[in-house]
């Protein structure tokens, strides 16, 4: 599936990435997460070749990611951003279907597309005609979903998802999203800042810290066997956050 | 009805073919620069060429006696008039020249040649209400030396010139303290009053029969001598020998005081220079021309068309070079400071300058106009695109390449829609400077509204003036509600529901 070898990045001499190796569990969900400026965000970028790693290489499918031959390799990773990154100048369904007619699918193939991941994303029908000013910040969501899902890709990048949407909403989108996930069985890689969300989503979660990654296991494995204190202060720090704040109604 | 008029039209065509190709009149262009006499002597040279069988067009008011001269250079004018002072002392002054043989040797040698004066000589002088003059039997200017209390006017410039007031008292050792600098204007009313007695004034101006004035004779020849000859170019003698000897008959034929008179029934009476030249040869040499004079919406109508073509064409064409250079600009950053560099260079170079510029590559006319209206109209095109392009949020141009676009795809999918508002904005400022900017294309002979404003400032009537200035300020505003339909038309919707693109 994907493949990172001894891949380090630096900008002007603070190093934002140290020499990592990491090999993505196919089929399965791996979230990035750890305080900011850890590096999570220049990983999942490397991956879709929107940042250039400095050393080391990032195989695909095993095939290396140059830049003659990442467009055709991105077409096969979906990518959703924090604010969906929709063009304003295209409705709904033209930001979905954008790249497929660019591909040209044919009308029929791309309808039929459509509506299966309007379902899927429990998008409303009459909201496809209209364009992303029109649209909340929940539904922007869904369209960048639908997008990044058009052309049925294996891989299925988010970075920071829901890090914009109100609370209410961020509570149905991560359902739904999770549902999603199961459903599609496609290897997932998701970039959070919020440890909740990540023990929510993650088969395996990769914690971060300073351009390292310190642990990577599944939730039960960071919660009982951390690699370091680091790991348990991270998670508990927002653990605790909760506990107080709920703790602070009770009294 | 139909068969006969077929019948009697290859008839025709039998008959006359062969003559007419015999007889094809040969094309000739006549040059005048932008004052009125010089456009009457213009239209005197095309009545006669006319008649001795060429067909001529008059490119007239020119903006100076480097656009017309430069223009019969390179052969876009075949003809034009011009003063012999103008010629030693502008046209040839790198070449030390004393003498009108000298002069007429040096043209020689460029291809250009010079007729024998036409009779007048359009110089500075002094002048006098006549009835003061008569008075004081003052004839010569060698007489005001015994008049050395008259009150004197002189116009800024003639007090100022070396070659003016001061080398004139020098050289007539006139002794006279009452001399003051005014408006011409507020001179001629000086003299009606009776506060100044005496001014200068060109010996042709149509102002000398108006305000009925006497020239006083430069009797100890101070000032320089400007006879007004015809230059032309030397191939015009095989192309067009007819028209040469017809004009010959002009040589010596126009005196101060008939030129005085023309140019007053064009200044004063209001007719048009080419029904007073008509009149002129019909009188002096029964030379019968038809005159044709178009209605003022006939003005209007070509004055718009000729403008339009002017605008469209060099609009179209910077439409098509500016915008890729905009995209090239905003693409690579290094040649991109050159292009924008050099297009906002291009933006500071005077527009008469820069069509100056362009006679000796594209002569008079459209070509050099509509050059320089493509160069003025680059800038707002080439910076709008750069602009918004560049101003794409980071995001967007990211969620393009995530998606696998390619760039060409890239730039005509997304980034050039989210910029067409800002492209659009530019284009627009394009089109209403160019209006504008084509106005200045009159100067040389490209036509347009600028043809009517330079008539009007010339004859200093607002009549004419407004012919073009109205018109223009309607395109304008034409041209600013074409483009709000545009951008209806061309900026995406969901651009215009969130205008933050």
């Amino acid at each position: 599936m994907l493949e990172l070898h001894q891949v380090t990045k630096s900008y002007g001499g603070t190093v934002a990435l140290h020499p990592i190796d990491w090999s993505v569990p196919e089929g399965r969900t791996s979230v990035l997460v750890g305080p900011s400026g850890c590096g999570k965000s220049t990983l999942l970028r490397l991956i879709n070749g929107l940042t250039e790693p400095d050393d080391g290489s990032v195989r695909f499918d095993g095939e290396p990611l140059r830049p003659q031959s990442v467009a055709a390799l991105r077409r096969r990773m979906g990518y959703v951003i924090q604010d969906g990154g929709l063009f304003p100048h295209l409705t709904a369904r033209g930001n979905v279907t954008l790249m497929a007619r660019h591909l040209g699918w044919g009308r029929h193939k791309i309808e039929q597309r459509i509506d299966n991941l309007a379902g899927i994303t429990r998008f409303p029908e009459d909201g496809l005609d209209r364009y992303p000013a029109q649209l909340s910040g929940g539904q922007q969501q869904r369209v960048s979903l639908m997008r990044a899902l058009m052309l049925d890709p294996t891989l299925l990048l988010l970075d920071e998802p829901l890090g914009a949407l109100d609370p209410m909403i961020r509570f149905d989108l991560q359902n739904d999203l999770r549902d999603i996930f199961r459903s599609l069985g496609k290897t997932v890689i998701m970039v959070t800042h919020d440890v909740t969300e990540a023990v929510y989503f993650a088969d395996r979660i990769l914690l971060m810290r300073e351009g390292r990654v310190v642990q990577d296991g599944t939730a039960n494995e960071l919660i009982r066997s951390p690699a370091d204190e680091f790991v348990t202060r991270f998670i508990n720090a927002q653990r605790r956050e909760l506990d107080e704040a709920i703790g602070g109604t009770d009294s | 009805m139909t068969f006969r008029m077929f019948i009697l039209s290859a008839l025709w065509a039998v008959v006359a073919g062969p003559l007419a190709a015999d007889q094809a009149p040969v094309e000739i262009t006549v040059g005048s620069k932008k004052f009125t006499e010089s456009v009457i002597l213009g239209e005197l040279i095309v009545r006669l060429a006319d008649d001795a069988g060429a067909s001529a067009t008059h490119l007239k008011e020119l903006g100076g006696t480097s656009i017309v001269f430069n223009a019969l250079l390179a052969g876009d004018v075949d003809i034009y008039p011009e003063y012999t002072g103008t010629i030693i002392r502008q046209t040839l002054s790198s070449e030390q020249i004393d003498t009108i043989d000298q002069a007429r040797a040096s043209l020689a040698d460029k291809g250009v040649l010079m007729s024998a004066p036409m009779g007048f000589n359009n110089t500075y002088a002094l002048g006098m209400k006549k009835p003061v003059a008569r008075k004081l039997n003052i004839e010569r200017i060698s007489d005001l030396v015994d008049h050395a209390d008259l009150a004197i006017g002189f116009t800024s410039e003639f007090m100022d010139r070396a070659d003016g007031w001061p080398g004139l008292k020098r050289h007539y050792g006139l002794l006279h303290e009452n001399v003051v600098g005014m408006d011409h204007d507020v001179a001629y009313r000086g003299l009606e009053s009776g506060s100044i007695h005496v001014t200068d004034l060109y010996s042709t101006d149509a102002d000398i029969r108006y305000y009925d004035l006497a020239i006083l004779t430069d009797d100890r020849r101070y000032f320089p001598e400007y006879h007004c000859v015809l230059l032309y170019r030397a191939d015009l003698i095989d192309r067009a020998p007819r028209v040469i000897e017809a004009l010959r008959r002009l040589e010596g034929r126009i005196d101060d005081e008939s030129m005085v008179t023309m140019n007053a029934r064009v200044k004063v009476d209001q007719f048009s220079e080419t029904r007073v030249a008509a009149d002129f040869l019909q009188e002096t040499f029964s030379v019968d021309s038809t005159v044709t004079e178009q209605s003022r919406w006939g003005r209007i109508a070509r004055f718009t068309f000729q403008h339009l073509f002017l605008v469209g064409i060099s609009l179209g064409a910077a439409i098509v070079i500016a915008l890729p250079l905009g995209i090239v600009a905003q693409r690579r950053p290094g040649p991109g400071q050159v292009i924008l560099g050099v297009v906002g260079a291009i933006q500071t170079v005077p527009a008469l300058a820069l069509l100056v510029l362009m006679i000796p590559i594209l002569g008079v006319a459209a070509p050099p106009a509509i050059a320089a209206l493509f160069l003025y109209s680059l800038l707002p095109i080439v910076r709008n695109t750069h602009a918004g392009l560049n101003n794409i949020s980071r995001s967007l141009i990211e969620s393009a390449e995530a998606l696998g676009l390619e760039r060409a795809a890239r730039l005509r999918l997304v980034e050039l829609p989210l910029a067409m508002r800002t492209i659009l904005a530019g284009i627009k400022t394009s089109a209403v400077l160019n209006v504008g900017f084509a106005t200045l294309g009159a100067l040389i002979g490209a036509g347009g509204y600028g043809q009517p404003i330079m008539t009007g400032i010339r004859l200093d009537r607002t009549d004419l003036l407004l012919e073009g200035a109205l018109p223009a300020v309607v395109l304008a505003f034409a041209i600013q509600g074409l483009f709000e339909i545009l951008e209806r038309l061309v900026v995406p919707k969901g651009l215009r529901l969130a205008p933050t693109g």
